[in-house]
């Protein structure tokens, strides 16, 4: 009797490792999925936060992906592993702070693990080999192969065709020619795919899944991992550079100004970690301030989080401000006129 | 995240077992349910409770 052969699909909740995994289902292979998350996904997170956008679907695309292709999905937590990845990448970053190469080989590396791990026989990927600038280039694809462990049991269906053939084609388990041979930048040869398998309401993720290939975010990783004079990080403190106005007059603190009501209440969880400004006589937004402050600082602090607020244009603003210990004060504050806010000052 | 934290505990647990999430992330009124059609487990009753989101789960 012929052993099913058992396939571990790497899910991001975009549309080419959704389509990879199909074809190698429509090929008879048991495929199960596996995400993992680094802290860094964009996968509906601003979403679910923001007001303005309270109507889009609040929804997990890897998660979506699954549920289409009616198998499981094993979600992953490597955020502290994860580190020593956007840390130290062998291969170095991209345009902004994203280690794409050195984050492929990592994810395919943990695959292989979970592979071994579980009795499956090989893994998929939706990789097309020049499409993504970084990890997919096509003198770049076999480093992945070869530093990840994985080696001749990593399959990538959309674009098979273009590679050494792997085990799983050589042994018979899986068919080349009922693979595909997609290269480049063009998404058109995948959106027909889509189409002809009727998937259409699949992710487009125009500024990419990962925060990290985004300059704003990465500044403000940069910004502080400097303040701190350190590049390790907690959960936290990612998710924090998500959201909000961040502000920084001076060295040592940091202003998280929220920009609507869904970051308002975002914040409010971490209100008990940081020093809080909150508005008293005027509507405004929650302001959390990372660092130590004096009093001083703490006064010119609120000078700036009033301007955000609609007393911006008023002599004087009552604010209540909580230190981490609890201790609490009112202040009446004079906002800082606009004019005198840096622009060197937005991280 | 916690639907990772809701997948990691609902594999200690027992066909049988009941499950009470409670988190704040909005999310997982979309996520939770998903994970748990996809992965077998039941979905008894879900809600919102000011800003907490209450999901209650049967394992299979």
């Amino acid at each position: 009797m012929t052993k099913q052969r058992k396939a571990v699909a790497l899910i991001s909740g975009g549309l080419d490792s959704l389509l990879a995994a199909k074809l190698m289902i429509d090929q008879g292979i048991h495929v199960e999925g596996i995400n993992f998350y680094t802290g860094f996904c964009v996968e509906g997170h601003t979403h679910a936060i923001r007001k303005q956008d309270k109507d889009k679907p609040k929804r997990n695309n890897a998660l979506w992906s699954a549920e289409q292709l009616g198998i499981k999905l094993h979600i992953i937590d490597i955020i502290d592993e994860y580190k020593d990845v956007l840390i130290n990448p062998k291969h170095g970053y991209g345009a902004n702070m994203n280690p794409c190469l050195d984050c492929k080989i990592f994810m395919v590396g943990k695959a292989r693990q979970w592979m071994e791990e579980n009795d499956f026989d090989f893994i998929i990927t939706g990789e097309v080999m020049g499409q993504r600038p970084m990890s997919q280039r096509k003198n770049l694809l076999p480093v992945v192969v070869r530093e990840s462990g994985a080696d001749d049991r990593l399959v990538r269906p959309l674009c098979a065709q273009n590679l050494v053939a792997t085990l799983p084609e050589t042994k018979g388990w899986i068919n080349r020619s009922k693979m595909k041979k997609f290269s480049g930048r063009n998404r058109k040869p995948q959106m027909a795919l889509a189409a002809k398998f009727g998937f259409d309401d699949y992710a487009t993720p125009a500024g990419g899944c990962c925060f990290l290939t985004d300059k704003s975010y990465s500044d403000k990783l940069v910004d502080l991992w400097q303040a701190r004079n350190s590049k390790d990080y907690e959960l936290d403190d990612i998710m924090l550079l998500k959201v909000g106005r961040h502000i920084r007059p001076a060295p040592h603190y940091k202003l998280i100004v929220s920009r609507e009501d869904g970051e308002n209440k975002f914040l409010k969880g971490y209100k008990k970690q940081f020093t809080a400004i909150e508005l008293i006589s005027h509507n405004g937004p929650l302001t959390l301030i990372d660092g130590e402050l004096s009093d001083d600082d703490l006064h010119f602090a609120s000078r700036i989080a009033t301007r955000f607020s609609q007393g911006r244009d008023a002599e004087s603003v009552t604010v209540k401000v909580t230190r981490p210990t609890g201790e609490e004060l009112q202040l009446d504050i004079p906002p800082l006129p606009v004019s005198e806010i840096k622009k060197e000052w937005y991280v | 995240m916690p639907v990772i934290k809701t997948q990691n505990k609902i594999a200690e647990l027992e066909t049988g077992d009941t499950l009470e999430v409670i988190c704040t992330d909005p999310g997982a009124l979309s996520d939770i349910p998903t994970w748990c059609r996809i992965n077998g487990h039941l979905v008894k009753d879900s809600r919102e409770n000011g800003d907490e989101v209450i999901i209650l789960i049967e394992v299979n």
